[in-house]
């Protein structure tokens, strides 16, 4: 009998997490899980290197907006990695760190970049070249719900940026974009599947990575990466969370981390992972050949997340509007 | 929740003990949850939920969610009893397994599940692209929410007929036959009502898990509004916009409406008990 | 059961016909083949899309082996737990007779019908930093929300009604004639409990226990919401196997749930043990 909660016990010990300076938690979203393990092994060997004792970093993955959720909730990130700087910003609201984060670090706070492509099947049989193809009858779109998937925000967007720049009226190409959906998935992992696996529709809009990635894991004879005319420049930004940094030792080390993924060294591992990084000093050149040059209109263009995240994707937003009936 | 619970004298020992642990834990791991949603709710205020709930999509949603929750736990309750008859009463090779295999849907996450049978029954699926040549769409319509709630609530009635089936003594059942009723009228009348309690609890089990199912729905649903999107699906929209009242109106409406309906079924019961007199 | 096995010509009343049999095994057989079975041999068939030599080295990783840890501790507190309240529960609405009894059964029931959605919402608001309770025990070193304790709390709410809900129905069927007779006799509360009513309980204490470990390891949906996610310290099972899944490593993903299942069916092995071993008094209560 007194066997049982000893175990107990010990096995509770053994699972609880310890607190100790040279901690960090980086809580991240989905797609980043493998640049970060590769990240975090380099930046713990450079930082003992430096003669610091051994750093313990840890890193938690999910959808972008629960991620940003469960820090305001009391989870003790000291670095947020996440898709959207709106999301940064619900963050800076509940006032765990300052309302300028974004100026803190080169280049809008974002180490890495990407884009939204459009990946199509082999051979292109529906020949899908820009947004205005995407609006034809008979042509099955899949993306993932911009409600509930940070990546499907940067989706909608590009579509806008395009109709904005071909004087389409936006609202309306966006309403018949959205009509060629059959199944809106609420993550950008699902999308993917019920394209590439189930066989549904006839593009899907992904982020740029993602594409690749998904070109490489499952297949690149049947699927091939379409390149829009005009698209956004995703910037998934990473900051600091000064209300959870304990003392001076983990801020040292949190201002480090998130400095590190600037060197040439990180940057390259952006390049290998598919995101545009960008000082590719030391990146494998044929890395960097993979992205052709494209016109990226950037979210400010746009008019900034303060003044986009409400208009288009708040409740009976834009969006909404889409799914209100005529 | 200040209820009187009055207790009649009864000579069974444990009353205290036993209605202490069942009311202290019932406190601590659902009412206080539960409390602190509705305590949330009630800042909120009522017109304020009401204005979040009486929209055509909100609407439709619960709708849709209730809808097809009762229609699997209807079906569940005809084949999960059927499947409790066959494994307590009869015996063929593969029973054993196929007895393991009614817990699978517990033991498979939820998410797992989804991209299971989604995989199947996708119209590029095994079982999706025969369904497809007689025209029928399984995976991103109806059937889909239908077919994966199904799959969750099945163990439900299975593993709560199971039980009473094993302890029905055969002798009422040869009992009934020498007085001269025969095979279907002893089932009918006999057999029937003794499992029509258990197999009520599954129903309503299987019903509530249903409406409240999120992780394998999203897979199989489609999810497109007004048409494939489920209840559970636009508390996470609201969430993802930071809106807690709004995410917590909805939840509360679920909540109330599935209070209301197991609360009738749980009645039901007591009083089908009553009837047949076993009290 | 000795009736048929001397004469094997007669049915006894109590036996279907044969047809009706043969048609109800093969209707059970088949739904249960295309909404169960078909689903887990896609699940192995993922798994083992490379091979067995990926599939387990997919789960020899670190990360694998503490998620595996932290579901089986998790468990291993979510169930007894469960099971004394299920059968305090079950004594006490079954024994006594007293008003609100169909809605203290409902109240049971109540975290079935929550979706795990908002019951992991309904912890963080208890407990989340940004509550009243929260910042007290936060403030104190003992978190709740994303951390081992709030796990623990959301498998016990999601897996509350099931061994309790076993229970009922069976104690309801069996009545308190003979638990009454043995207290005329004399026998003390816990030995009537122990010698009269569990015997009697315990294939639905037992079922009830399995769909419990079952939903326990199993549970994703509630769990997310207040685990955090911290690879290796609060990812448990299904929270890894989703994060493999986003990361396109479907071999690792899909060899993690067919160990889960595994797992989780351990415990019906164990079922199906006890009823080899215990066959002949099983026999023994239904003939009696």
């Amino acid at each position: 009998m007194t066997i049982r909660p000893t175990f107990l016990t010990l096995a509770l010990l053994a699972v609880a997490p310890q607190v100790h300076a040279q901690d960090l938690l980086n809580v991240s979203y989905d797609p980043t899980r493998e640049l970060y393990r590769e990240v975090n092994e380099a930046f713990a060997q450079s930082w003992s290197d430096q003669g610091h004792d051994a750093a313990r970093l840890e890193t938690s993955h999910g959808g972008s907006g629960a991620q940003a959720r469960a820090v305001i909730e009391g989870l003790d990130a000291q670095v947020v990695t996440l898709a959207l700087a709106s999301d940064i910003d619900k963050i800076a609201e509940a006032g765990k760190l300052p309302a300028d984060w974004q100026a803190r670090l080169p280049h809008n706070s974002s180490p890495y970049t990407s884009t939204i492509v459009f990946l199509v099947r082999a051979g292109n049989p529906k020949g899908i070249t820009d947004w205005g193809d995407l609006t034809k009858d008979g042509v099955e779109v899949i993306t993932p719900n911009p409600k509930t998937s940070g990546g499907a925000r940067w989706n909608y967007l590009a579509a806008w940026a395009w109709a904005e720049a071909n004087d389409r009226d936006p609202k309306a190409f966006v309403h018949d974009l959205f009509a060629n959906v059959p199944v809106l998935d609420t993550g950008a992992r699902g999308a993917t599947t019920t394209f590439a696996q189930r066989g549904i529709g006839d593009v899907l809009l992904a982020w740029e990575n993602e594409a690749w990635l998904a070109q490489q894991e499952l297949g690149s004879d049947q699927f091939q990466i379409v390149t829009p005319s005009v698209s956004v420049l995703a910037e998934p930004p990473v900051a600091m969370v000064d209300a959870n940094i304990k003392d001076d030792a983990q801020r040292e080390l949190a201002t480090a981390y998130l400095e590190y993924l600037y060197t040439p060294q990180a940057q390259a591992m952006a390049f290998a992972h598919y995101y545009r990084a960008w000082d590719d000093s030391q990146a494998d050149p044929e890395d960097v050949a993979r992205f052709p040059k494209m016109n990226l209109v950037t979210i400010e263009d746009l008019g900034g997340w303060a003044k986009l995240q409400p208009e288009h994707f708040g409740d009976g937003g834009i969006f909404d509007q889409i799914y209100a009936g005529p | 929740m200040t209820r009187r619970i009055w207790i009649a004298r009864s000579p069974m020992p444990g009353r205290g003990l036993s209605a202490g642990i069942t009311l202290s834990m019932l406190s601590a791991v659902v009412l206080l949850p539960i409390g602190a949603l509705i305590w949330q709710g009630a800042q909120f205020g009522p017109s304020g939920l009401w204005d979040v709930i009486n929209r055509p999509r909100v609407w439709a949603a619960l709708w849709l969610s209730f809808r097809l929750a009762f229609l699997a736990a209807a079906f569940n309750l005809v084949f999960g009893t059927l499947l409790a008859w066959v494994l307590v009463r009869y015996r063929f090779a593969g029973r054993r397994l196929v007895d393991a295999a009614v817990d699978l849907p517990f033991a498979l996450p939820t998410a797992v599940a989804g991209i299971a049978l989604t995989t199947l029954y996708a119209p590029n699926g095994r079982l999706g692209g025969l369904a497809a040549q007689i025209g029928w769409k399984i995976a991103y319509t109806q059937w889909g929410i239908f077919l994966a709630l199904v799959f969750v609530g099945l163990p439900f009635v299975t593993r709560t007929v199971q039980p009473v089936i094993e302890e029905i003594d055969t002798e009422v059942e040869e009992a009934s036959a020498t007085l001269g009723a025969s095979r279907i009228h002893t089932i009918r009348r006999v057999i029937l009502p003794m499992l029509t309690p258990a197999a009520l609890t599954g129903f309503a089990l299987s019903m509530a898990r249903g409406v409240g199912e999120y992780g394998s729905v999203i897979f199989i649903a489609g999810n497109i509004p007004l048409k494939t999107e489920i209840a559970p699906l636009l508390i996470v929209i609201q969430l993802e916009e930071y809106n807690y009242d709004a995410a917590g109106a909805i939840g509360l409406a679920m909540l109330a409406i599935s209070f209301v309906t197991l609360l009738a079924i749980n009645l039901v019961q007591i009083w089908s008990r009553r009837r047949i007199g076993h009290v | 059961m000795s009736d048929a096995v001397f004469i094997p010509r007669f049915r006894r009343a109590s036996d279907d016909s044969p047809l009706m049999r043969l048609v109800l095994i093969a209707v059970a057989l088949g739904g249960l083949a295309l909404l169960v079975v078909m689903p887990l041999v896609v699940v192995i068939g993922q798994a083992l899309a490379q091979g067995w030599g990926a599939a387990i080295a997919s789960l020899a990783s670190h990360d694998a082996w503490s998620a595996i840890r932290l579901t089986l501790l998790i468990t291993a507190i979510a169930v007894p737990l469960n099971a004394a309240f299920g059968i305090a529960a079950a004594w006490f609405i079954t024994k006594f007779d007293f008003r609100g009894k169909a809605f203290l059964i409902t109240l049971i029931d109540l975290p079935f019908s929550v979706s795990p959605v908002v019951a992991g919402l309904c912890i963080v608001l208890l407990f989340g930093a940004n509550s009243t309770l929260g910042g007290i025990l936060i403030a104190h070193g003992h978190p709740v929300v994303f951390a081992v304790p709030g796990i623990v709390l959301a498998t016990v709410f999601v897996t509350f009604p099931f061994v309790a809900r076993e229970l009922i129905p069976v104690m309801i069927e069996q009545g308190r004639a003979e638990e009454e007779a043995a207290l005329t006799l004399g026998a003390s509360g816990w030995r009537v409990f122990a010698s009269v009513t569990l015997p009697n309980i315990r294939w639905a204490l037992l079922y009830g226990t399995l769909l419990c470990t079952a939903r326990a390891m199993g549970e994703f949906g509630t769990v997310a919401v207040v685990s955090g996610k911290i690879r290796g310290q609060t990812a448990t099972m299904p929270i890894t196997i989703e994060m493999l899944y986003n990361e396109y490593l479907s071999v690792a993903a899909f060899s993690m749930a067919g160990l889960l299942t595994c797992l989780a069916l351990i415990t019906l092995t164990l079922k199906t043990g006890l009823e080899l071993r215990h066959a002949d008094a099983l026999a023994a209560t239904r003939r009696h």
